[in-house]
């Protein structure tokens, strides 16, 4: 298929551009294969680069002979182009559908975009799973790599390589596979090295409704656990949501059949309720009518703090089981995919001080989520502005960033990274020009699209000094201890920088950061200069030191 | 003096306690935590105790609830019933005064002598203040007619009005207005010439006039060369005012008073207002609270709804006198509380000297303290009428942080300024905040008592804005806020200010203020050994001709300050004390790390 085909009026002239806290542009709109861009041909002006992709939905609206479009992105912007003439007007907008909702993912930019800047350290090698086994193998000695998935033949959403107690053998996983949901047997998460203790995660478990057993998960997860010492099984359903899982052949561990372990349900939704939530969330924001009572009960009706407070809250619990009570601990939900993803990356946040820092914390994408099978190109089709049927769209990794965003201003000085770089990966989630979030699980990621060969990585553009300046916070001192945050409702916040970006001027606030920013700079180079200073005068004052004996 | 040992001090939101020894003592409740490092202590001062209640005995002791008008809860539990009783019915004696003398205000020494005292009083001078805005004028002068508070004894000494107000119409006005509150100037926009004058309701009932009222608008209009009408900004809402005409008040009847555009702009009354704190301290004071609870609670409990509404009220009014250049009258039914919001946090938006810390203390003892809103019986200083407390200071505070929110460079102070006023606003440690009006405090205070804006200057180091930034007055002498509700914030640092798990564990604002204090150390010491090595330089040079001279380079090199980190305290909080949910095999044994206060004035008790 040839972009052109969809592309009936590739150039507008007079297109008026409406922009959130901009000045209007006036300008000509073009059309390519992956960008609707405006210009107005003017030295020194803003240009619009949008891409299609981005595009979430759009509205069009015909008043006489001229028409106007509102485009709803999936950073949640909207802008509105007045273009003259309707044919023109309709021919724009029947493309910007057709380009924006491509099926194949091969055509999508990330394919295409060729960098402008020199690739220096390669982000697709950043991350290798051998690589951070060689740090667990410097701490214990309990685990080892297993290649069973190699071919990705047990469990598609698992990556080649993945790290199992090291008594259980290749055989032993093959019999647990068959027994979790989607061959999701459990691996480690993450192992805490000030006792030792660890976090696994897997699929849940194919008890069905005859109570089918499994004698080699029992003894899988059996191993990892110390001697006369309980663990915990972190079940992120509800408990009748589980139950009721039984009857589609999934469930729940049987505490007969699991006597050392402890069973806790929480409840984090599922992403039909997520993504609507999102929904409402998002129209609530937008609302310009001035009445606090309905401001107040629609961010309620969306329930969106409530899921915050709820995977926050057991994301604490299960670094709670760790750190406090020195055990071991299993998550696990239906899949394994979405919410076990959410609590087992934020224990780490907070568990682990490394995942604070800016490439820590790029590893925690690419191990817990990336790698983990986090389905990214089905959650994040669409965004806010979805309407019709869903597919499975749901901003799971949405609520993990805000989250950590929560976690963030609490601790503002134990984060490397600040709230930007957070805000970046949301966006890169639902569009970009590089191929780290594409696909759903690393097998379609390396076997099928291929995407280490034919597109760039995020992390390749963001590690690069000139771009990472601007995700440094100056607040920023390492911080080795374990981070617990309130999870009160009142200690919860809106995440201002996504949901209301584009309802506000932020110019205030820039300019406030900048001051502080300033206020560190500038400290840093008044302790340089009189370290200096004071070396100059040693050295002076040995030079001079004859004078002073008598 | 009466003391407790074995009493447990109970969290309020999760389910630890501590333990130790409660003392009351003439002017506090102590609370001191035994044998453990961090050895707690927490000082209440009588008067902010708003409530006791002991309730039933339980089989670990007497609970006794005490409820604090800084919005601090605390829960005890007393071991022997009669020791409970005992603290209870003392407490009960001492939290009502019945009269001035029995105020803390009045027993506070904190080691000054009288000169110092004396200065403290001087301080803010609101004659000064008027002369700032350029007042006197050509248009506007002080009249005599209150000197001896006949005219109107809740207003102050000197007054403000336009130079065509002669004295028969000042006499007349203030007849036709509730408590003889006549319109007068409180803040003049110079750049414009409009006046913001305040009043109190016209007593107009269904169709009375009053010729003198209806020339003193005139007077306040023509003074204003900009514009040929005047705003009357009504604070009620519209059903409130027609009712007040029921019983002879109301408001101005556009019909009778030439070129003026009437307004109401629909804020709650003090009874409204009281019972929405309640509400809101109701559904935050909730154990285990939900967020849905938290924000159908914040929703029906009406306050940030008030809150939009007197910051809304108080862009109307910047806007009239500053893009309009008209002048505006504001009144409510006495003047005194919504008035007092509007004129106060207007004058705010228009003017970058009343968002310093100096500048206001100024505006608070202008348009609160001055012009007699009733702090005695709002905070309920003395045993009065439940009827007439209301939070109407503290909503003014509220008004003012949300700004401050918004604008994190315009303001010198931070949120702990307000905070810290709060506190005092109900201590009753000094004098300023003292009975009902200027009158009443004049007999009181002056001679006996201590004056908060010296204690607050004294130590406003701790309650500077670290990002403030002094021309940002100058590019935006106007601040326009947005109004969207979504833009309005629970302020969880007033009304949980002594729940401490609740706040962030690491504090920007701390963090940005040692900085700066660390730079300005720097910078000083970088100044010391530029000119010490100057010396040496010279020295050495001199050295070459005359070998005995001898200079010591040592003196600069004394205390360098170890740059940022020697005072970061680096917090990871407690998993318990969040309570994240049911661990049934959880050990509450473990040690907690030790409380750590990270906000500066994180309001003590001073003593």
């Amino acid at each position: 298929m040839e972009f052109a085909e969809l592309i009936k009026t590739p150039r507008v002239d007079g297109v008026v551009l409406h922009r959130p806290f901009l000045p209007l542009v006036e300008g000509t709109l073009c059309l390519t294969g992956h960008h609707l861009i405006l210009s107005s041909r003017q030295d020194n002006t803003e240009e619009l680069w949008l891409l299609h992709a981005d595009i979430d939905f759009i509205e069009k609206r015909f008043v006489g002979s001229s028409g106007t479009i509102i485009v709803k992105c999936k950073d949640l912007r909207i802008i509105q182009l007045d273009i003259p003439g309707m044919e023109e007007c309709l021919n724009i907008a029947s493309s910007i559908e057709a380009l924006s909702t491509l099926d194949s993912v091969s055509l999508m930019y990330p394919f295409f975009y060729r960098p402008m800047f020199e690739v220096i350290e390669d982000g697709w090698n950043l991350f290798l799973p051998e690589e951070s086994f060689k740090d667990l193998e410097s701490m214990t000695d309990e685990w080892r790599l297993s290649e069973v998935n190699r071919d990705f033949s047990i469990c598609p959403s698992y990556p080649p390589l993945v790290v199992v107690p090291k008594d259980t053998d290749d055989d032993t996983l093959l019999k647990v596979a068959s027994f979790r949901h989607g061959g999701r047997f459990p691996v480690l998460s993450y192992y805490h090295k000030k006792n030792g203790m660890v976090m696994m995660r897997a699929g849940q478990p194919l008890i069905g409704p005859n109570g089918r057993r499994c004698k080699e998960d029992e003894k899988l997860i059996n191993a990892t656990l110390r001697a006369g010492k309980r663990g915990y099984i972190i079940d992120t359903r509800a408990t009748a949501v589980a139950q009721q899982a039984k009857a589609r052949g999934g469930g729940f561990e049987q505490e007969a059949n699991y006597p050392q372990w402890r069973r806790i349900h929480k409840t984090i939704e599922r992403y039909s309720v997520l993504q609507d939530s999102l929904i409402k969330l998002v129209e609530a924001c937008n609302d310009q009518s001035h009445s606090m009572d309905r401001w107040l009960s629609k961010l309620e009706a969306s329930n969106w703090l409530s899921h915050i407070k709820e995977i926050l809250t057991t994301a604490c619990l299960a670094a709670q089981c760790i750190d406090r009570e020195g055990a071991t601990v299993l998550v696990h939900g239906t899949e394994g995919t979405d919410s076990t993803l959410q609590v087992t990356s934020l224990a780490q946040i907070l568990l682990d001080p490394s995942c604070r820092t800016i490439r820590g914390f790029q590893a925690l994408v690419e191990r817990e989520w990336l790698q983990a099978g986090h389905p990214f190109q089905h959650r994040c089709a669409q965004s806010a502005y979805s309407s019709g049927k869903l597919h499975g769209e749901a901003p799971i990794f949405l609520l993990f960033l805000d989250c950590t965003w929560q976690i963030l201003r609490q601790f503002p000085c134990s984060f490397e990274f600040n709230e930007n770089f957070l805000v970046l990966l949301f966006e890169h989630a639902y569009a970009t020009q590089f191929g780290t979030f594409l696909g759903n699980s690393a097998a379609e990621r390396s076997a099928t699209l291929k995407l280490p060969q034919k597109t760039v990585s995020l992390w390749s553009w963001v590690n690069r000094p000139q771009e990472m300046e601007g995700f440094v916070n100056p607040l920023y001192e390492p911080n080795s201890l374990v981070i617990w945050p309130s999870v009160a409702p009142q200690s919860l916040q809106l995440w201002e920088g996504v949901f209301l970006r584009w309802n506000r001027s932020s110019k205030c606030l820039d300019e406030a950061y900048e001051e502080m920013v300033h206020i560190i700079e500038y400290n840093k180079e008044l302790q340089k200069k009189v370290n200096s200073l004071r070396r100059q005068l040693a050295q002076l004052e040995t030079e001079g030191s004859p004078l002073h004996t008598p | 003096m009466i003391s407790v040992e074995q009493v447990r001090l109970l969290d309020r939101f999760s389910n630890k306690s501590t333990t130790g020894t409660l003392h009351l003592t003439a002017t506090h409740l102590i609370f001191v935590e035994s044998n453990s490092t961090s050895a707690q202590e927490i000082w209440i001062l009588h008067h902010h105790i708003a409530s006791v209640e002991k309730l039933s005995l339980t089989t670990s002791g007497c609970p006794l609830v005490i409820q604090c008008r800084n919005f601090r809860m605390v829960h005890f539990v007393v071991p022997r019933e009669r020791d409970c009783h005992d603290v209870y019915s003392s407490l009960l004696r001492l939290l009502r005064p019945e009269s001035y003398d029995e105020l803390y205000a009045f027993s506070y020494n904190p080691k000054q002598n009288d000169r110092q005292r004396e200065e403290g009083w001087q301080l803010i001078d609101l004659a000064a203040e008027f002369e700032r805005m350029g007042v006197p004028c050509d248009q506007w002068q002080l009249t005599d007619v209150n000197r001896d508070y006949k005219v109107c004894e809740t207003y102050p000494r000197d007054l403000y009005v336009p130079i065509t107000a002669s004295k028969p119409i000042i006499m007349g006005s203030s007849k036709f207005r509730s408590k003889g509150r006549f319109p007068v100037l409180t803040y003049f926009y110079q750049e414009k010439k409009a006046a913001v004058c305040r009043s109190s309701q016209p007593l107009s009932g269904f169709s009375a006039r009053c010729l003198e009222d209806e020339h003193m608008l005139q007077a306040v209009s023509k003074a204003n060369p900009n514009t040929r009408y005047i705003y009357v900004i009504d604070t009620r809402p519209k059903l409130n005012a027609l009712a007040n005409r029921a019983a002879g008040k109301g408001y101005e009847n556009e019909d009778n008073y030439s070129n003026i555009r009437f307004q109401f702009v629909g804020i709650e009354n003090i009874h409204v207002m009281r019972s929405s704190l309640q509400k809101l301290q109701e559904v935050v004071g909730t154990r285990a609270l939900s967020v849905t609870d938290y924000l159908v609670g914040l929703e029906n409990s009406g306050w940030l709804r008030h809150v939009k509404a007197i910051v809304d009220a108080a862009i109307f009014l910047t806007r009239a006198v500053t893009v309009e250049g008209a002048s505006v009258l504001v009144h409510c039914s006495d003047g005194w509380d919504r008035t007092a919001q509007v004129c106060s946090l207007g004058s705010l938006l228009m003017d970058p000297y009343y968002r310093t810390i100096k500048g206001f203390m100024v505006l608070i003892e202008k348009d609160w303290i001055s012009f007699g809103h009733k702090f005695a019986d709002r905070c309920d200083q003395l045993d009065g009428d439940p009827k007439e407390v209301s939070p109407i200071f503290t909503q003014f505070l509220e008004c003012v942080w949300q700004l401050t929110e918004q604008f994190p460079q315009a303001f010198q102070f931070s949120e702990w300024f307000l905070i810290q006023i709060h506190e005092h606003v109900h201590s009753c440690q000094f004098g300023n905040f003292l009975g009902n009006s200027q009158r009443q405090r004049e007999e009181l205070v002056k001679e006996k008592t201590h004056s908060l804006w010296a204690h607050l200057l004294s130590g406003q180091q701790n309650y500077l804005n670290p990002l403030y930034c002094p021309s940002y007055g100058y590019t935006n002498p106007v601040l326009e806020p947005s109004t969207l509700p979504c833009h309005f914030k629970f302020w969880r640092n007033m009304y949980h200010q002594f729940d401490r798990p609740m706040h962030p564990r690491q504090s920007i604002l701390k963090q940005a203020l040692t900085l700066k204090e660390n730079n300005r150390e720097l910078e000083s010491i970088a100044q010391n050994l530029q000119a010490v090595s100057a010396i040496f330089h010279v020295i050495s040079h001199v050295h070459q001709e005359d070998e005995d001279e001898l200079v010591e380079g040592e003196e600069a090199r004394e205390d360098i300050p170890v740059g940022s980190d020697g005072d970061r305290t680096v917090e990871g909080g407690s998993a318990t004390e969040n309570g994240y949910g049911e661990l049934p095999l959880s050990c509450g044994s473990k040690p907690e790390p030790a409380m750590v206060s990270l906000e500066f004035g994180v309001a003590r008790m001073t003593c």
